[in-house]
């Protein structure tokens, strides 16, 4: 028996913070604000995505909690062992099997489906933040959809790089409406914004919440002589050997030795279980 | 039919326009015509309530009455009364706004050819060879070497941030300029170029402009008519010359003796 509500947060707060998730979903891309809580966690450890999960948590539910992509690093082991703990939710590092799933700077691999949601942590919830500081200004800018200084970010960025050098928070516009930080995934992962699950995003220091639905339309912004690309490393995983994931580079010692694998830990499980084989593999079982 | 050419129409027609703060007076019941290709210059001393009478004409400030009819399709357009939506699109395509503190007018972690850009991505642009290629054509008719494009202003000296700010103002090819003492803070040698800038873009493109200064030089050089401002109101108009040469009333007159002779 534990002496928390279920998921940690008192049910004033949940309806609260449901209300703002739905109107996120009512108007894909609007930031919606709300009055985040603090949590048991340093703001920058994903409050507010661990607040917008114990409103949408339901004891039926099966959690997956990924920071980068990977299930067993401290940011989602903590954050799955709270749940574990205060919603005693079933937990699983298998995409397919999860309902809600928690991620920070990652879309999974795998295709996800219309009965699974995904709550993403979010630093950043302004898209001009950098460009224009001040918050009455680009709440305004949202509302008459004035968005030219999008663009000169990613001028910047060809004027000194000659390519468009933003590989994360690629800004997209939503349903030809609103622009969105898409939260800092690569943007690799930025087509896989129009997907069959609900999408949710939640800022707890910002104290904003936004939404995409189901099938929402989302286009990276670019421009017409420099279209959207999608970058990854251009190698095989050395574990699996998936050529198509988005590879994380490992620094194997200080002679220059490095490897790249799947930054999606759980995918790079199951090729290793099908039979796949990367050229870094070693023999035999590769999962005890 | 009645012709609709521009020519036989003011481009900004203001009647009756007032701002008080609070109880005391920032501007009163100030009305003028500006004509298309015509350059007003207001002057008058600090306080006098000149920059408020343009804040209030280019929409920065809400004035407590009065109209500013503005020239739109040949239909004469309130903006006072005008939606914010459509005032702030008046604002980055016929209107320019040139502030006194090219700081105030400029991104300045954004580089030289990002500021001229941004006017042409407001309002859709979204070719970058495009958008370069006219960035880079006004930042070197501003005479800013075409090599500093991709520097920011936080590396240019006042007089080149201050004619990358006329750059930025003017590539959308705006109807309409205010200006709010351009020159200021900037040296003699440094402000005759600027001037010299100014007179031959605004004539090469037939801008119409208001000018605040209180500088008689600049007015002198470039306005072709004259709004003298004391106390929050107009105390005296005619052309430059003839306000300059001939001023009538007493304040005028005290603020034409004081300029320096060298």
């Amino acid at each position: 028996m534990s002496d928390y509500n279920f998921a940690y947060l008192d049910e004033q707060t949940k309806r609260m913070i449901r209300r703002a998730i739905l109107k996120g979903l009512a108007i894909p891309g609007y930031q919606v604000p709300f009055a985040s809580r603090e949590m048991p966690m340093p703001y920058g450890w994903g409050t507010g995505g661990v607040q917008v999960s114990a409103a949408t948590l339901t004891p039926d539910d099966t959690l997956k909690v990924i920071d980068q992509g990977a299930d067993d690093t401290t940011n989602a082991v903590s954050i799955r062992k709270f749940f574990e703990k205060t919603a005693k939710v079933a937990v699983t590092e298998r995409t397919a099997e999860a309902t809600i799933i928690q991620t920070r700077h990652r879309i999974p691999e795998e295709d996800l489906t219309e009965d699974q949601i995904l709550v993403y942590q979010v630093p950043i919830p302004e898209p001009l933040r950098f460009l224009e500081p001040s918050e009455v200004e680009t709440r305004k800018m949202h509302a008459l959809e004035e968005y030219g200084l999008m663009h000169v970010k990613l001028y910047e960025d060809i004027a000194r790089h000659g390519e468009i050098s933003t590989a994360y928070a690629y800004p997209v516009k939503v349903e030809d409406r609103y622009v969105m930080d898409p939260s800092p995934i690569p943007k690799f992962d930025n087509p896989k914004l129009e997907m069959a699950g609900i999408q949710l995003f939640g800022a707890g220091r910002e104290q904003r919440i936004y939404a995409l639905p189901p099938y929402t339309r989302v286009v990276s912004l670019d421009f017409e002589d420099h279209p959207f690309e999608r970058t990854r490393a251009q190698e095989d995983c050395g574990l699996c050997g998936a050529g198509d994931s988005y590879l994380d580079e490992v620094i194997m010692d200080d002679a220059g030795a490095r490897m790249f694998v799947c930054s999606d830990t759980d995918y790079c499980r199951a090729r290793r279980e099908a039979g796949h084989r990367g050229a870094m593999a070693g023999e035999g079982e590769a999962f005890a | 039919m009645k012709d609709m050419s521009v020519q036989d129409r003011p481009l900004l027609r203001v009647e009756g326009l007032t701002k008080f703060y609070g109880g005391r007076i920032g501007c009163e019941g100030v009305g003028f015509d500006l004509w298309p290709g015509e350059v007003m210059g207001i002057v008058g001393e600090s306080g006098s309530g000149k920059t408020t009478l343009l804040n209030c004409l280019a929409g920065h400030l809400a004035p407590d009455a009065g109209r500013v009819l503005f020239d739109l399709d040949g239909e004469a357009v309130d903006t006072v009364t005008m939606s914010e939506p459509a005032r702030r699109k008046l604002g980055r395509t016929d209107w320019a706004f040139v502030h006194q503190h090219a700081a105030d007018g400029l991104r300045m972690n954004v580089s030289a050819g990002g500021n001229v850009g941004e006017r042409l991505m407001a309002v859709g642009a979204r070719h970058y060879g495009d958008i370069r290629a006219s960035a880079l054509d006004w930042i070197e008719r501003v005479e800013i070497p075409g090599d500093r494009i991709d520097d920011r202003p936080t590396a240019f000296s006042g007089g080149m941030r201050q004619r990358l700010q006329i750059a930025r103002n003017l590539v959308t090819g705006p109807r309409l300029v205010f200006m709010d003492e351009p020159t200021g803070g900037l040296d003699v040698s440094v402000q005759a170029r600027l001037l010299d800038l100014l007179r031959g873009l605004v004539r090469e493109m037939g801008l119409s402009a208001i000018i605040v200064t209180h500088d008689l030089a600049v007015v002198r050089l470039l306005a072709d008519r004259l709004m003298v401002m004391k106390d929050g109101h107009v105390v005296e108009t005619g052309l430059t010359d003839q306000v300059l040469d001939d001023p009538q009333h007493g304040y005028t007159q005290l603020l034409v003796s004081s300029v320096l002779q060298v």
